[in-house]
């Protein structure tokens, strides 16, 4: 017999500034990196030395040695060595979902504390032996002679010494998901005009957003960067507008590099517990993460769109709270492309596509646009991939404490491999 | 940091001829504190003028720490400290006992050894005689600092209040009262005998500066004077944890004389909230993580700051018991080409930052009563400094602030302290970017001929932190090795 479900609440986070590939962070592993958001976290919290109850977090480019990267990196931090970890995948939202695992353990009883993040680097890439040259040098070490050995060996082929790099494309259609989101953007209708409008909002949000010390506790300054480093407080309409398509063909090149995210390098952290964990330390909850839901898509031998799962996932998850989209104050939706925002909430306004694919009565509703990532998004402050979901849940935690209890708040982040997962977050 | 090579170079042997040859500084290894070490390395010699009420009180605490107390020089071997009551000293001819006693010790004086001089202020004499030989101890122990070698530092003590065997007596007698005034720079003005708010106890308000001049932890304090009041304090449960179960803000924590006061209170039982600048966050937090602290990323020149800092002390600890605002920086330029901002950001920082602070810090529901303020003021802020007009502007303020507010009479009411300790050369990043004759100038020009370090400015900050030394109040401590600076 269980107890009943507890609340999890979500007492804050810290991440380190993101870094454009190849920038700040060029030569930091992303066992660095996480070791560094977390010891930020315990510094904020008082927790050195402390045994919490779990760390959860991922990386989505990561390396063979690193199996274990989060239970090193706790083992590397400040926290006690006594605390367990382990480490998830689920592309670009396995922040998030490690921040729902934690939050189920809390609710459960499971544990009472615990952290959820990610971490990525785009700079210090896996580089693996081609795929010809690999099974080669597994034969040869399976040899039982010398002359087996050699036999092995001698099928090698200069093309074969290549290295490969991991690549931002679907394993089962070939195409990037750049490409992938230039077919969901044309059918949708989605203009260039509309991508740079969003993209500009996203840097001007985020840049006043720094300007009001708002990441002033929910930061540490990590390798000299004290910012986001593709974050543009000097962009404009005009230089969006002027940049060339970087995917789609046609009319249908509409996606620029100013309205995708740039590869990024970072990690972020949340710090979850139960409400009696966080009164026994004085940590007042921000907010209160209630419910979550994950959707797939098939974008390989259906019709839908790779990042489109978020549309099927919000009004699941909404219909189980009994709740509209005009019941939430803030918005958060993972800005991967502009298009990727702007055909989600297209989407939803749609009578057929509601009706068709979603089961509805008719549209699903509407996202008041001043409610929308109202402190910039992943377009601004940079995606590393396993990061973004500490970001943007930390980042709301602390925007709906702000508005106060009860205030609530939608997450949605979309994911390679058509998948979604969207959460609730209520303001404590 | 830049090191110092010429204090290195002393210790070798061929550097130690040509030191002893052509008459240069010589600058010692001081002995510092480290946890476990006995407050003494030897023999003391105690004794005094009269019944010399102090060192009977001083000769028993030394005896119960088991160290050897001698009644004079010994005709060999070495002693580590001498103490000196002369607080009956009545007129000047009086003060021979005071050259009897500490003359021929000084030649068995080890390494690092102490000389306490004990008196009553000069200001409450009751005779013009007495008031002139009281006020001569001060000369003498100056002197005496300059005199010694080694490593050796000499300090007056002044001690306002009636005296009896076991203890001073709360309240004292009206006529040892400390008239009020502005605190002189370079005393430790204390509190003139009300029986204020917090603090009360069984303590002896000498043993907390005894057992911070004859330490380690006093290794660069030199050539001062010590004015203890006759307010009563409490003795902390153990004297290696004195901050044991308090709770201490320390500003600007993240690196140089802040970082080694964070280091220094809670290796001495403090819990403490480090607070930085953003931009310094990740030093912060290492920080804070070293010391099991918390790190609170604020710029103390932002509105709320000091609000964020008392919430943050409040929810995350049960409340604050000391606030050290130690947070400064330095814009250096000749007054003739300073700018509006260089000048504004000094004065906001090391100043204004720290009175709009105290609003919310010294406010209901801030600073516990009892608790205690330091401030760091600066020997530029004494001496003046070429070039540095604005800083020595926000640090002449602050030796300003601590007179007033340690006169305050609601802050008295609820027995909080408020102190400064005056730093003098002291060996971080920011000194090490000084011009090199400037730093070796600053570095050689005192008593001790050397930089300090930023613990020895910490261990000071920690000794004006304690509840049982709350009978010091007003005090701008210098800690200089006797420099020639402002002296």
């Amino acid at each position: 017999m269980g107890a009943a479900p507890r609340r999890a609440a979500i007492l804050g986070g810290n991440r380190i500034p993101f870094a454009r590939q190849n920038g700040a962070y060029a030569d930091a592993s992303e066992e660095d990196m996480l070791t560094a958001a977390l010891d930020g976290l315990v510094a904020r919290f008082g927790l050195a030395g402390e045994r919490l109850g779990e760390v959860v977090a991922g990386a989505v480019v990561k390396h063979s040695r690193d199996l274990n990267l989060t239970r090193e990196s706790v083992l590397g931090s400040a926290l006690a060595a006594t605390t367990p970890a382990y480490d998830v995948s689920q592309a670009c939202a396995t922040g998030l979902e490690a921040t729902v695992l934690v939050a189920n353990k809390i609710a459960l009883g499971q544990v009472e504390s615990g952290v959820a993040g990610g971490v990525d680097s785009a700079s210090d890439a896996p580089i693996t032996v081609s795929e010809d040259l690999r099974r080669i040098l597994l034969t040869a070490s399976r040899a039982r002679s010398a002359g087996e050995r050699m036999r092995a060996l001698l099928g090698l082929r200069p093309r074969q010494l290549v290295p490969a790099v991991p690549r931002n494309a679907e394993p089962r259609t070939g195409l990037s998901m750049g490409e992938h989101m230039a077919i969901t953007a044309a059918r949708w209708g989605i203009t260039r005009e509309a991508q740079d409008e969003l993209a500009l909002a996203s840097h001007r949000s985020l840049a006043a957003a720094y300007d009001r010390g708002f990441f002033d506790d929910l930061m540490t300054p990590y390798l000299g960067l004290t910012r986001d480093e593709n974050l543009r407080t000097d962009t404009s309409l005009e230089r969006l507008a002027a940049l060339r398509p970087a995917f789609g063909r046609g009319e249908g090149a509409t996606i620029t590099a100013g309205t995708s995210t740039p590869l990024t390098d970072g990690a972020s952290t949340v710090l979850l517990a139960s409400d009696a964990w966080a009164a026994e330390r004085g940590l007042p909850p921000l907010a209160y993460l209630v419910d979550a839901e994950t959707a797939a898509v098939d974008y390989v031998h259906g019709d839908e769109g790779l990042l489109m799962a978020p549309a099927y996932a919000v009004p699941r998850l909404l219909s189980r709270a009994g709740l509209a989209l005009e019941d939430f104050d803030l918005v958060e939706i993972h800005e991967a492309f502009a298009a990727t925002v702007l055909a989600t909430l297209k989407a939803w306004e749609d009578e057929r596509f509601c009706v068709e694919r979603l089961g509805l009565d008719g549209p699903f509703g509407t996202v008041d646009r001043s409610l929308l990532n109202v402190n910039g998004s992943s377009l601004a402050a940079g995606h590393p991939f396993a990061a973004t979901g500490g970001r943007i849940v930390t980042s709301l935690a602390k925007m709906l404490h702000e508005k106060g209890p009860g205030s609530r708040g939608l997450v949605s982040i979309c994911a390679a491999g058509g998948q979604g997962v969207v959460a609730i977050l209520e303001g404590a | 940091m830049a090191s110092d090579v010429y204090g290195q170079l002393v210790h070798t042997s061929l550097g130690r001829q040509v030191v002893t040859g052509l008459g240069l500084p010589n600058p010692a290894t001081l002995r510092r504190y480290e946890p476990g070490d006995p407050l003494l390395p030897g023999a003391a010699v105690v004794g005094g003028l009269g019944t010399a009420p102090l060192a009977d009180r001083v000769g028993g605490l030394l005896r119960r720490l088991g160290i050897e107390v001698l009644d004079k020089a010994p005709d060999e071997g070495r002693i580590a400290a001498v103490v000196a009551d002369l607080t009956e000293v009545e007129e000047p001819a009086d003060l021979e006992t005071l050259r009897a006693l500490v003359g021929p010790a000084l030649r068995r004086l080890g390494p690092s050894g102490r000389v306490v001089v004990l008196g009553r202020p000069p200001e409450t004499a009751s005779s013009w005689a007495q008031a002139a030989a009281r006020r001569a101890l001060e000369g003498v122990t100056r002197s005496v600092g300059k005199e010694l070698r080694d490593g050796a530092t000499a300090t007056l003590v002044l001690v306002a209040g009636g005296l009896v065997a076991g203890g001073l007596v709360t309240g004292g007698i009206s006529a040892e009262r400390t008239i009020g005034g502005d605190p002189t720079v370079g005393d430790l003005v204390t509190d003139d005998g009300d029986d204020d708010g917090g603090a009360d106890g069984d303590g002896d308000p000498v043993e907390a500066i005894l057992r911070f001049l004859l330490s380690g932890r006093s290794a660069f304090v030199d050539g001062q004077v010590v004015r203890v009041g006759a307010r009563s304090v409490s003795r902390p449960a153990d004297w290696s944890a004195p901050l044991a179960g308090r709770v201490a803000v320390v500003t600007g924590a993240a690196r140089g004389i802040g970082a080694a006061v964070t280091r220094v209170l809670a290796r001495d039982g403090a819990t403490v909230v480090a607070v930085d600048v953003p931009g310094a966050g990740d030093a912060l937090a290492r920080m804070a993580n070293e010391v099991r602290g918390s790190a609170l990323q604020v710029d103390v020149t932002s509105p709320d700051a000091g609000a964020r800092i008392v919430e943050h002390a409040r929810t995350r600890h049960g409340g604050l018991d000391v606030v050290v605002h130690n947070a400064g920086i330095t814009r250096d330029k000749l007054l003739a080409n300073m700018d509006p901002d260089r000048w504004g950001s000094v004065v906001d920082v090391n100043l204004g930052a720290i009175l709009r602070m105290n609003e919310a810090i010294l406010d209901e529901g801030g600073l516990r009563p009892g608790g205690h303020v330091v401030l760091v003021a600066s020997i530029a802020g004494i001496a003046g400094n070429r070039g540095q007009t604005n800083y020595a502007a926000s640090k002449a303020g602050v030796i300003g602030l601590v007179g007033a507010m340690a006169a305050d009479e609601g802050l008295r009411a609820r027995g909080i302290t408020v102190n400064a300790v005056a730093p003098g050369f002291i060996e971080t990043e920011m000194t090490a970017r000084m011009p090199l004759a400037t730093r070796e100038a600053g570095r050689r020009l005192s008593s001790l001929a050397q930089g300090g370090l930023p613990r020895d400015v910490a261990e000071t900050v920690a000794w004006l932190s304690q509840d049982a030394n709350a009978a010091v109040t007003g005090a701008v401590v210098r800690v200089c090795g006797q420099s020639l600076l402002g002296a």
